[in-house]
């Protein structure tokens, strides 16, 4: 289960001079440029409507920038048709806001799906079937300590094991980048950082690279300050200078533009009214 | 562009037969019992309409061409598609719709699927299938009412009569427009259920307007297309 990290970083996500206009109003997107590299973690911050999760379908491929390129994992797929995104997007996983499942299907057939519907996982074209795939979907409900629940559905989960049940589905494929919209928003706190916990868990064990759409500063601060100890199965702190906390770094979007794009240090110390409401004052942040 | 790439994903891989069969049972099997109720029903009514002008000229005895020929040609078809419409229209509207606004669909495209083979093309060759069988059905149903009219109830002919009668009105012409039309009506239904569904925007405020739009689109189809059919088929 567990991905070595590789020796060499790689491009796994570019936005060059990107924007999305739709045929009324201003731009959704207006000329965002950024890299994340294979190992780092991004916590998107914004207003409500300032483009964040506009950004994620793009680099989805669920919707086509009017202006720029965008590059997954080295390449061009700016001008992909759908086919051709379909293989790029078996090795993203995504979480959705309310997690996107398929009330019609159980939690097993939910988080079997990608690799029922995926075509690198078909051997001469044929799909695997149920049981065939039913260690790997337990493997994955059981990391989100929801080993127990395969046979429910979706309606009978609360919000917080619909997440889980979310994050299962997008980890089964053991993708190389993990796009997670609003894992926490709408969650009370303790199961909001039950959630971050997996996702820490996630990155650390995997080695995913990791985008991430919150709210909530203090997501991004458990993301960037804490990691995941295989051998006491616990979040421990980073210490001061850990080449892991570079690894995380923080946006700001703003009506569409990219406002800010630096570590939780350089986004504590902004004076931007606008940025500095996404920051935390440095006496009162999460220990 | 919808009906295009429907249609071309029919013989494209991978066939998702469980949920063809899936749908024909919602299309077909869950409309069988109403299809049935309607049907009886207009031929019922459309004896009873018939007995009074037919007494008049005393052609009572033609009562049975009358149904067959009204109902195969134009009430079986017509009435069973709005039924349909009424149902199924709405169905696929309101459930591809629900899917669009929960992120459904975008979840679909992102783990590998395309949504228009997996949810519409299933539901355009079940409707396809199952409607002009539900009209046959309906059409036969029809008779049977229009004979509990005439033969036991108002003793207008004999029953043997009735369904000589009926059986000899019809030539090929009649059962062709009868086949073709409820073949359209479900080209129409299909895919205006899913087109009104899958472009639901604005939560489930949108997935209600998308319900009714689908079914006032659809039934106002279905009328300008059997105009058009019978106005062709007038004329053979």
């Amino acid at each position: 289960m567990a991905r070595q990290e590789p020796k060499e970083r790689r491009r796994i996500l570019k936005f060059e001079d990107v924007s999305l206009v739709f045929e009324e109003g201003p731009p959704v997107l207006d000329g965002v440029s950024f890299e994340i590299w294979s190992g780092e973690t991004r916590i998107l911050l914004g207003a409500a409507g300032a483009g964040k999760t506009v950004m994620m379908k793009i680099a989805l491929g669920l919707l086509r920038p009017t202006k720029g390129k965008v590059y997954v994992f080295g390449e061009d797929v700016t001008g992909f048709d759908e086919r051709k995104w379909f293989d790029v997007r078996s090795y993203i996983g995504v979480l959705f806001q309310e997690g996107g499942l398929f009330d019609s299907l159980t939690v097993e057939e939910n988080v079997a799906y990608p690799l029922l519907n995926q075509a690198r996982f078909m051997t001469e074209g044929r799909k695997p079937t149920v049981d065939s795939v039913r260690p790997d979907v337990q493997e994955a409900l059981n990391f989100v300590e929801l080993g127990e629940t395969l046979s429910k559905f979706p309606s009978e989960l609360s919000g917080g094991m619909r997440r889980r049940v979310g994050i299962a589905r997008g980890s089964v494929t053991d993708p190389e980048l993990f796009l997670y919209d609003s894992p926490t928003a709408g969650l009370d706190p303790i199961t909001a950082n039950t959630i971050i916990t997996l996702l820490i868990k996630d990155r650390a064990l995997r080695n995913t690279t990791t985008a991430i759409i919150t709210h909530r500063f203090q997501d991004g601060h458990l993301l960037a300050n804490f990691r995941y100890n295989p051998e006491s199965q616990r979040l421990e702190k980073l210490p001061a200078g850990s080449p892991f906390l570079e690894r995380t770094k923080f946006m700001v979007m703003q009506e569409g533009r990219l406002v800010f794009e630096g570590t939780e240090a350089e986004l504590a110390v902004s004076q931007d009214p606008y940025i500095s409401k996404f920051s935390m004052h440095p006496a009162t942040k999460v220990s | 562009m919808l009906a295009g790439r429907a249609t071309a994903n029919i013989v494209r891989r991978p066939f998702y037969g469980q949920d063809l069969i899936l749908q024909m049972d919602m299309i077909g099997v869950g409309s069988l019992p109403i299809t049935v109720l309607i049907g009886f029903f207009s031929g019922v009514i459309m004896a009873l309409q018939m007995s009074r002008a037919l007494s008049q000229y005393g052609a009572t005895g033609q009562v049975g061409q009358i149904t067959a020929i009204t109902l195969v040609r134009e009430m079986g078809p017509v009435l069973t598609a709005l039924l349909i419409a009424g149902r199924n229209a709405s169905g696929i509207a309101s459930e591809l719709g629900s899917m669009k606004v929960s992120e459904q669909i975008d979840a679909m495209r992102a783990l590998g699927t395309d949504p228009v083979k997996k949810l519409v093309t299933p539901r355009l060759l079940a409707m396809c299938v199952t409607l002009p069988l539900l009209t046959i059905i309906a059409d036969f149903v029809g008779l049977i009412g229009g004979y509990m009219v005439a033969v036991p109830l108002l003793r207008l002919t004999t029953g043997s009569q009735y369904w000589n009668n009926a059986w000899r009105s019809l030539e090929y012409n009649d059962i062709a427009q009868g086949l073709l039309k409820p073949f359209l009506f479900a080209i129409i239904i299909a895919l205006v259920g899913c087109l009104y569904g899958m472009r639901t925007s604005g939560g489930t405020q949108g997935v209600g307007k998308a319900t009714t739009q689908a079914v006032v689109v659809a039934s106002v189809w279905i009328f300008i297309v059997t105009a058009v059919i019978t106005r062709i088929f007038v004329n053979l």
